[in-house]
């Protein structure tokens, strides 16, 4: 049975930036509603560990926090959104201070900051280890506080856009969701604005930080609709992440203070050379890099690991800040982090790119937002720095909550779509890319109901399909074979012809995913057929990452290619972006933007 | 009960089989949508691995098994609190319990005292609307006119409330708690630790605290709790449930004595 549900604002997603958004939205008088596959306490928001950078204190400056986040960029962010992210920082997170949030306190009852990687002033604010927790729960308590719809365990899986050849031409008018524990497609027709809040990818890799349930919905959803992904490329593998599960180790531990050692006993990230002046503490593709060189030559704990050591902070200071790394080190790593050294070693992350959009979070479809991790506006370029995500979250999700209730925030400076200085990538892949079998158009340009009414048609074919096809290949084998090839071949050092076989590989899996089928033939809470979806999903992403990383030749942020050992400013001053084109794919470039109320020369960038 | 055998070389074993490289499993079945359907246990065995949890050989039984196996789980790390089940008869997180600290067969059963949607999957509303029926949000009686101005909150004040705050809402406690059980309308373990974090936060403010303790003194509020510290025992997150319970209950009966 279908349903139809009409509000102004759809927010699809109920994490940090989601339910930031639908509070904005819902504060500036938009009927709001928030669609969500998880309950919003589940999102993965909630893991986030170190905190929140915010310029609050006299001898910080938004001007301070803006320069370390465009050196931490590799002068790949764009100017104009790190300096909204940076001037409207301090009042975000005050704001979650009103709203009840449990910061960590300095003695005379004001909110503590700490040390972060990169940053130069101690401007990450936190709650212990778990800030991302804090955060998630204060918000959804105040969702909940202003009675805020929220339909949690609908999965989003389309979105209502009208079919004009130009992206930039088309509308969205809504979503199509699944009800999860029904089995019924829903239409959600938004008359203002979809904003989509759905978080990372990373369940492209399978040594992750991230949840089970980020499969980059959202990044998938709106390339497929005509929206470019942006430097997809450069994908964050964080420094310390527990070897076995991939659990993540708060950068939080080395900012109190906590060193990194090789099986030689060597603090290698000052005895060997890597950053001489801040250590442990220089950007974490820096520090990731350094402990896989380590590892490869020789200098590992079992040639896969090294040691982050707290012990020396003592048990006061641990208890303080960082009891729930004890928990940790504890639950999914048996070592208690009081009298042991922890072993880590890098793991996925975070994804630099995503989503295109300019500082209001508009993409370049009328009515289509995008903010916190899917997007990307872009505030962290080639590499993000740690206590950069959550204020990303609060300060984008608010600005896109607020536009799409019809709040005016000016002339954006950042300008979305295949318009202006577009200059094509002029190189060929060796395989083929893109969908196997295009979907047909299913759209007129119609208006409101009638195009969701319309996808709501194409989305039940396509269920309908994966439903109905009896044998063939099981979707967790699908996923496997992806993230296998990712991990082997799109890590943190990549060269071409790893590149190539990860590509290879992707159309494999791509053509494997043509004979699906869903063993779950039910109705009810029917996760069998959630995560077919999500795992088409996770190979349209994953495809855009290894273009992206063959078609720059060069060494920036996160992006290490084998080959081009230097950052190429002359050439490579600009942002990559990938178009689905109807399922044949493009990639071409824009400029970075260094020119804000500042400018940003780049520099050498050391630590 | 039917016996599901995940190990693609393996021999088919018997169900008392518990040799350290297999771990089985005792799953409780529900499919919904089956015409005449009936709960069972279907017996899975998967291949054990180092530091393999709960999570793990559920995740493994499913993908290599049988893709309708269906359960909630997102971060695997213990801190979105959808995998709490009933794991050899107590509530626990799966992702945080190692198999090598369980008797094998590992029986896991949904969270009791909750519906059953679908096999492991319980209906959390009745739980999420107890949670929601304590104005679970922050609401001071002056909130700050500045923009950037700050709620001073003490280290000691945050300690208090600290625990409280760690809440993951996964609801083992409540499932495991025996008067939530019989009592619907308790508000039961988490909505009154929740309720507790509020009261105790020294920014909200005299009036807010008022009506919050106004509702601690409700027939089916804190009055209810029997000390039985199950609710503590089975906290994922170690929080100490029944404690704050029995501080509600001092601050109530101050309350009713309007010594406040």
């Amino acid at each position: 049975m279908v349903q139809l549900q009409s509000h102004e604002v759809i927010v699809v997603g109920g994490g940090g930036a989601g339910l930031r958004a639908a509070i904005a939205a819902h504060e500036a008088g938009a009927d709001t509603a928030i669609v969500t596959k998880l309950h919003p306490v589940r999102s993965h928001t909630g893991a986030a560990e170190g905190g929140i950078n915010a310029a609050l204190r006299d001898g910080d400056s938004w001007e301070l926090h803006a320069k370390d986040t465009m050196k931490g960029s590799d002068f790949l962010a764009d100017a104009p959104a790190i300096e909204v992210l940076a001037k409207d920082a301090p009042e975000n997170v005050i704001e979650l201070e009103h709203y009840g949030m449990p910061f960590s306190r300095e003695e005379e009852g004001t909110v503590s900051q700490r040390p972060f990687g990169g940053l130069s002033f101690p401007r990450t604010t936190y709650a212990g280890a778990e800030t991302g927790h804090h955060m998630l729960h204060t918000m959804y308590e105040q969702v909940v506080k202003r009675g805020i719809q929220v339909y949690d365990e609908f999965f989003v899986s389309r979105l209502a856009v009208t079919d004009e050849p130009d992206p930039t031409d088309r509308t969205c008018h809504g979503v199509v969701a699944i009800d999860v524990r029904r089995g019924d497609l829903w239409g959600f027709e938004a008359t203002r604005g979809v904003i989509l809040a759905t978080g990372p990818a990373g369940q492209v890799y399978d040594h992750t930080t991230n949840a089970v349930t980020c499969t980059g919905d959202g990044q998938a959803m709106a390339y497929r609709a005509g929206v470019p992904l942006e430097d997809m490329e450069f994908v964050q593998f964080h420094p310390t992440t527990l070897p076995s599960t991939g659990v993540l180790i708060s950068e939080g531990v080395r900012g109190e203070g906590g060193i990194l050692y090789n099986a030689e006993g060597e603090r290698f990230m000052f005895e060997r050379g890597y950053a001489t002046t801040d250590g442990e503490l220089a950007s974490r593709d820096v520090v990731s890099r350094a402990e896989l060189t380590e590892i490869n030559e020789g200098r590992g704990f079992e040639d896969e690991y090294v040691y982050l050591d707290m012990r020396h902070l003592g048990r006061e200071r641990i208890l303080d800040r960082l009891e729930n790394i004890l928990h940790l080190a504890e639950d999914f790593e048996g070592v208690d982090g009081l009298t042991e050294p922890m072993p880590v070693k890098p793991g996925q992350h975070y994804i630099m790119g995503g989503i295109e959009t300019n500082e209001h979070g508009q993409t370049c479809i009328d009515g289509l937002y995008a903010a916190g991790e899917c997007a990307c506006v872009s505030v962290h370029g080639a590499n993000r720095l740690g206590g950069n995500a959550l204020p990303e979250l609060i300060v984008f999700g608010r600005r896109a909550g607020l536009h799409a209730a019809g709040v005016d925030l000016g002339d954006p400076q950042i300008v979305t779509g295949r318009r202006g200085a577009v200059e094509d990538w002029d190189g060929t892949f060796e395989t083929e890319i893109g969908a196997v079998d295009p979907e047909p158009a299913y759209t007129d340009s119609g208006v409101g109901t009638d195009v969701v009414e319309a996808a709501i048609d194409a989305e039940q074919t396509r269920i309908d399909e994966l439903l109905d096809r009896e044998g063939g290949v099981r979707h967790p084998e699908v996923r496997r074979t992806l993230q296998r090839a990712m991990t082997d071949h799109v890590n943190v050092f990549r060269e071409l012809s790893g590149l190539q076989i990860a590509l290879k590989e992707i159309r494999s899996a791509r053509e494997a995913y043509q004979h699906v089928y869903v063993e779950d033939s039910g109705k009810t809470f029917n996760t069998d057929l959630i995560q077919a979806i999500e795992t088409q999903n996770l190979l349209d992403v994953a495809e855009t990452i290894v273009m992206g990383a063959i078609a720059r030749t060069e060494f920036r942020g996160a992006h290490w290619r084998a080959g081009h050992q230097a950052r190429d400013d002359d050439e490579w001053l600009k942002h990559t972006f990938v178009s689905w084109d109807d399922g044949a794919p493009s990639l071409w470039f824009k400029p970075v933007l260094l020119e804000g109320e500042k400018t940003y020369e780049p520099t050498i960038r050391s630590y | 009960m039917s016996t599901h055998d995940t190990q693609p070389d393996a021999a088919a074993s018997s169900e008392t089989d518990t040799d350290r490289d297999t771990v089985v499993l005792e799953v409780f079945r529900y499919q919904p949508d089956d015409e005449d359907a009936e709960p069972y246990y279907e017996t899975f065995e998967v291949p054990f691995e180092e530091g393999m949890t709960v999570l793990d050989a559920l995740l493994h039984a499913r993908d290599y098994g049988d893709g309708t196996l269906t359960f909630r789980h997102s971060c695997r790390q213990g801190i979105c609190g959808s995998d709490a089940m009933f794991v050899n008869g107590r509530q626990r997180l799966c992702c945080t319990t190692q198999v090598s600290d369980l008797k094998q067969p590992i029986q896991i059963d949904p969270l009791p005292h909750q519906d059953v949607i679908k096999d492991l999957v319980v209906d959390m509303d009745h739980f999420y609307d107890q949670m929601h029926a304590v104005d679970p949000f922050f609401d001071p009686d002056d909130p700050p006119s500045n923009e950037l101005e700050e709620q001073l909150q003490s280290p000691e004040n945050r300690e208090k409330i600290k625990m409280a705050t760690r809440c993951i809402w996964c609801g083992a406690c409540t499932s495991s708690c025996n008067i939530a059980a019989g009592d619907n309308e308790y508000l039961g373990p988490a909505p009154l630790t929740k309720a507790y974090r509020f009261i105790n936060d020294e920014r909200e403010g005299d009036e807010r605290r008022k009506q919050r303790l106004e509702q601690m003194t409700d027939d089916h509020a804190v009055w209810r709790c029997q000390t039985q510290f199950s609710c503590t025992e089975v906290c994922p997150k170690d929080i100490p449930n029944t404690e704050h319970i029995q501080e509600l209950k001092r601050l109530a009966a101050k309350y009713d004595l309007s010594l406040f």
